[in-house]
């Protein structure tokens, strides 16, 4: 009895023996040698992997952390700069602050705003859909529905909204990564300059036709007209291919083109209601 | 006129369907299931109405309350899932064993890897597998059959020729001397013997898997080249020494085999996609039965093979491709 | 036993109902839309102006390159724009635009129905005519043909392979120009050999046409080298690839084209149009259309000027009913959906089908239940379920491995597909990401 017992502790004594010298040889042999404050950065990265400071991965981002001396260039959207703050204080290197930014939908062409030309029953791509033809509305340049952006977005941020088919994005959840303009065929997302309370005012629209047809097609077009390029006090909107551009880096949010858009493709985001100001009808703005 | 829709091409669409897949094989386990119920009686029907209505209600559970999405136990795949591992039971196994199982073929062989179509191995097999080595004597005492009770009245339980086969060998009896004990090759391949409740008559396993063949739902290349090493392999052995191995038509109609090439190694979730896989699949199925048959503890190795198989499979599918077109220069 | 390709395919109901309709002349219609790029390649250059006065024949666009063809006017009348319109798939290109005035023919046309079968050009001359009359393939991809016909330095063709396979179920286009031109494709057969300097040509044809393959036999007889090789039905036999296997017995080498094999590939569309361009002077400005569908009350093969409006084929063969769900131009397979009927007919549209609403919606997708169909039905030798796995993650360098680019787009696979799903689409997504790769690391 005992010499079974003796018999078995002494061989997987042995076997284990064995094993941890092997074990050991093998560490020693293929050890990467690596700076410790690699590991350092990485804990402090968000973990999110996302690929949006456009490295592989955190790691990847922490090894060019650590290895080159200039880090001014490197940033973690999802960190932000308190994040990229301590990275600095840790390795000794400055960094500058950056704005933070946020993923915006420049479309606003649902159902009741641009007509369904036909019914796409094709895979669930906009890629593919991009690449079948100009899409089941006659709005070539637009948003597509199909969620592309949503799938790609690691943080949930983006959801398709069921009444209007078009995606919007949660601020609070959106890390800028950048993964959702990447992953749009038509350009449709912009990462823009977050401002104080989520305050937002873009040109929701991305059609480059010329107004006419851009207006046949969705009652909420830029039809490139310019006004709001010569109201605007602090030059923060372009005009190009038939489509106002507003600068998320010049504008200072004084709401005074929002009013001039004839069409309405000029969208106010997260501000109080205005006082009653007189409206003028869409028709007289295009007959003026 | 509504709407034009607009697609991609094609605009065409074949007749097959999931389903249909999935009944058909259902429909062709008919055959077997038939057999069963006229060797067994009622307790092939309890036993498979049991293990049928377990999968049903287990995937039905965890798509509903674990997974929390669409619910699709109509697909079929569940009610095969069932009927297979009902096919691989004795006909007396008490019910919370089936239940346990149809917990583990579809619990944990199947959903926990996604459901339909992403389990590496065959559910069936795993619960058949796992019930075998957890329960070896409920899963290896098999209940005679109406026409053995009258020639044994006293007797309650048999073995299966292969058991029978196994246990003589080790005992040193001559082949001669084991085969009085068991019938013949024409009452194997009929189903007049002790056995799992499907796997008994060859015949009616044939007649489903035919059928099968003449739908499309499986290909040739299995099953036949499956069915052919075992013949081939046990042919050889039976040539070198005819007193120490069992003939070659008497391997292919005992035991699991013919169910196992027509039903379970044909599973096309778990089974290589291109012909040259299949047939590679099918080689080492029978390689792995025959040996296991012959050298193995168990009297009987389908399941192990085939499972064994199924973890080849992603290996196979890298390895063994289609011929691409054009891809020899023509002289 | 018949000849195929031997590698997968499938076997579609053909549905050919208007095999037994004579073609039709369609009338001229009050406005034509003739686009400027109606071939693969370069788009050519617009010759004429707005207002200026064209008659039918007249060269309006200039070809521009050498993989690019000459745009000639279908009618005879006013340019009224000049200006992008849709297309099929709803993006706009510069396209001219016609308004009717009678049909006033250039002279140089022959217009009578006599056949010459004397031919009086030298190979040379063959190739300009085909040139000049702004030729291109008429099966679907629309490759202007001279290309085709110029022979590559080092390569030397061998035999020439005449397409009348017409797999795609319902089109009969080509079926019926095969019992009514029999004449005058073997003439223009006879050209191109002369042209090519050959002395072999086989006609393909599948065994769904035996009228076509019995005519065409018998009258070859009189033509020496010209043999009609009859091939079992197959979808898809009228590739050019998998045509060659089926009549040749070999295989084009991936990345290859036909003229590695020694052999030039005709639509017998087109050898009908080669006809005519070096016997009768008349450039390529209409052609012979299939309108075709089950909810029609009279689909017909219909002879079409180029830049007709679909619409005005439609309702000759009947009007649109209810019923309707898709338009497609070109057959169920390969055909493009249509988002409106206004795009007019172009030298590529072999057909215009319209399904019933019933047959349009496709099923809905199921996951994959590695069944394998899809790779045992791909005539390239391809798997698609990984190709389409692969696409979706994103992961082009083992896509081109996998030799994504190899992919024909017959659309077998998701045809096939038990669970309906989208394998084309995705392919055909994965294989111009990496084609485009491709190109990129060439410059």
């Amino acid at each position: 009895m005992y010499s079974i017992i003796a018999y078995s502790f002494i061989s997987m004594a042995g076997i284990g023996g064995l094993l941890a010298i092997v074990l050991y040889i093998v560490s020693q042999k293929f050890k990467v040698i690596e700076d410790p404050m690699i590991d350092e950065v990485v804990a402090i990265l968000p973990q999110a992997n996302c690929g949006g400071c456009g490295f592989a991965g955190c790691r990847a981002l922490s090894e060019a952390c650590v290895s080159r001396d200039d880090i001014s260039q490197l940033y973690c959207p999802v960190g932000g700069n308190s994040v990229m703050a301590e990275i600095a204080e840790l390795l000794g290197k400055t960094i500058p602050e950056k704005d933070p930014m946020v993923a915006v939908i420049r479309c606003n062409g649902h159902h009741s705003n641009r007509p369904r030309t036909n019914q796409y029953d094709g895979a669930a791509s906009c890629k593919i859909k991009n690449t079948l033809y100009t899409g089941d509305t006659g709005c070539a340049h637009g948003c597509l529905g199909e969620g592309d952006c949503v799938k790609v977005c690691n943080f949930g941020a983006i959801s398709i909204n069921p009444e209007t088919s078009l995606p919007v994005v949660d601020d609070n959840a959106c890390a800028a990564c950048g993964a959702c303009v990447k992953a749009c065929p038509r350009n449709v997302i912009e990462l823009r300059k977050k401002s104080a309370k989520d305050r937002k005012i873009y040109v929701s629209c991305v059609n480059r036709e010329k107004g006419t047809v851009a207006r046949k097609s969705c009652t909420v077009a830029c039809i490139g007209c310019g006004k709001c390029a010569k109201n605007c006090p602090h030059e923060a909107i372009s005009i190009e291919n038939n489509l106002a551009y507003i600068d998320s880096e010049k504008c200072k949010l004084c709401r005074k083109c929002v009013g001039e858009c004839p069409t309405g493709a000029i969208l106010e985001i997260n501000f109080p209601v205005r006082k009653a100001t007189p409206v003028t009808s869409e028709n007289e703005v295009l007959a003026s | 006129m509504s709407l034009l829709k607009v697609s991609p091409s094609p605009h065409a669409h074949g007749e097959m369907t999931v389903k249909q897949i999935m009944y058909s094989v259902i429909f062709a386990l008919l055959p077997a299931l038939a057999v069963s119920i006229f060797f067994f009686g009622f307790d092939a029907l309890r036993v498979s109405i049991l293990a049928v209505g377990f999968c049903l209600a287990i995937e039905w559970a965890i798509q509903k309350f674990l997974l929390k999405g669409d619910v699709c136990i109509t697909d079929g795949s569940a009610i095969i899932t069932g009927l297979l591992l009902a096919f691989n039971v004795p006909s007396n196994l008490p019910w919370w064993i089936i239940m346990i199982g149809c917990i583990v073929s579809i619990g944990i062989a199947k959903m926990s890897f996604g459901g339909l179509g992403k389990n590496p191995f065959n559910p069936a097999l795993i619960g058949r597998v796992f019930l075998l080595v957890s329960f070896p004597a409920d899963m290896t005492t098999w209940p005679l059959n109406r026409f053995e009770q009258l020639a044994h009245p006293d007797a309650v339980t048999g073995a299966t020729s292969l058991g029978i086969l196994k246990e003589g060998l080790k005992k040193g009896e001559s082949l001669s001397a084991i085969f009085q004990h068991i019938p013949s090759n024409i009452q194997l391949f009929l189903g007049n013997h002790g056995g799992s409740l499907g796997e008994i008559s060859a015949l009616a396993i044939i007649i489903g898997g035919l059928f099968l063949l003449l739908r499309k739902v499986i290909t040739w290349h299995i099953p036949f080249t499956y069915l052919a090493t075992v013949f081939t392999f046990t042919g050889i052995l039976f040539l070198i020494n005819p007193e120490r191995f069992a003939s070659p038509i008497f391997h292919l109609v005992s035991g699991g085999l013919m169910l196992g090439a027509f039903f379970m190694a044909t599973d096309m979730v778990t089974t290589p996609m291109s012909a040259k896989g299949m047939i590679i699949f099918g080689l080492g199925c029978g390689v792995i039965t025959t040996i296991i048959r012959v050298w193995g503890a168990y009297p009987e190795g389908v399941s192990f093979a085939i499972l064994i198989m199924n973890a080849a499979t992603p290996l196979i599918n890298l390895g063994f491709k289609p011929k691409k077109f054009g891809e020899v220069r023509n002289g | 036993m018949l000849k195929t390709f031997p590698k997968g395919g499938v076997h579609l109901t053909d549905n050919k109902i208007t095999a037994g309709k004579p073609i039709d002349n369609l009338p001229v219609p009050p406005t034509v839309t003739i686009p400027v790029s109606q071939h693969a390649g370069a788009p050519a250059e617009v010759l004429v102006q707005v207002g200026d006065k064209v008659k039918v024949g007249q060269l309006l666009a200039q070809s521009a390159g050498f993989i690019s063809g000459n745009i000639h006017s279908s009618v005879s009348g006013t340019v009224k724009k000049i200006e992008p319109a849709t297309d099929s798939s709803g993006f706009k290109k510069p396209a001219i635009i016609i308004d009717v005035e009678g049909d006033e023919w250039l002279e140089t046309i022959d217009r009578s129905e006599t056949l010459i079968t004397e031919i009086k050009a030298s190979p040379e001359e063959i190739i300009q005519k085909i040139k000049a009359a702004g030729l291109v393939g008429l099966g679907g991809a629309a490759f202007p043909a001279h290309v085709k016909l110029s022979i590559p330095e080092g390569k030397k063709a061998e035999c020439l392979v005449i397409n009348g396979v017409e797999c795609e179920p319902y089109l009969t286009c080509d079926h019926r120009l095969m019992l009514e031109k029999s004449e005058e494709i073997l003439v223009g057969i006879a050209l191109l050999m002369e042209a090519l300097n050959v002395d072999k040509t086989f006609i393909g044809i599948e065994k769904n046409k035996p009228d076509a393959i019995e005519k065409l036999s018998v009258l070859a007889k009189d033509y020496p080298g010209v043999s009609v090789v009859p091939l079992k039905e197959k979808y898809p036999q009228g590739s050019e690839k998998q045509l060659l296997r089926a009549t040749l017995g070999r295989e084009v080498p991936a990345g290859a084209l036909p003229i590695d094999l020694g052999a030039v590939v005709f639509n017998v569309g087109s050898i009908f149009a080669v006809y005519e361009a070096v016997q009768k002077n008349k450039p390529l400005i209409e052609r012979v259309v299939t309108v075709t569908g089950k909810t029609l009350s009279n689909p017909s093969n219909f002879k079409v000027r180029i830049g007709t409006p679909v619409i005005n084929l439609l309702e000759a063969a009947g009007g649109v009913t209810e019923e309707a769900g898709k338009i497609l131009s070109g057959g169920p397979m390969m055909g493009r959906a249509l988002t409106n009927t206004n795009v007019p007919i172009v030298k590529g549209s072999s057909g215009i089908l319209v399904l019933p609403d019933t047959e349009s919606k496709r099923r809905p997708v199921e996951s994959c239940i590695r069944c394998g169909k899809c790779v045992s039905i791909c005539c390239m030798g391809l798997e698609p379920f990984l190709l389409m796995a692969l696409t979706e993650r994103n992961l082009t360098e083992r896509l081109e491995k996998e030799k994504v680019t190899n992919c024909i787009e017959c659309g077998s696979c998701s045809y096939t597909c038990p669970s309906s799903r989208p394998l084309l689409d995705y392919i055909r997504q994965g294989k111009s990401t990496v084609n485009n790769i491709i190109r990129a690391r060439k410059k």
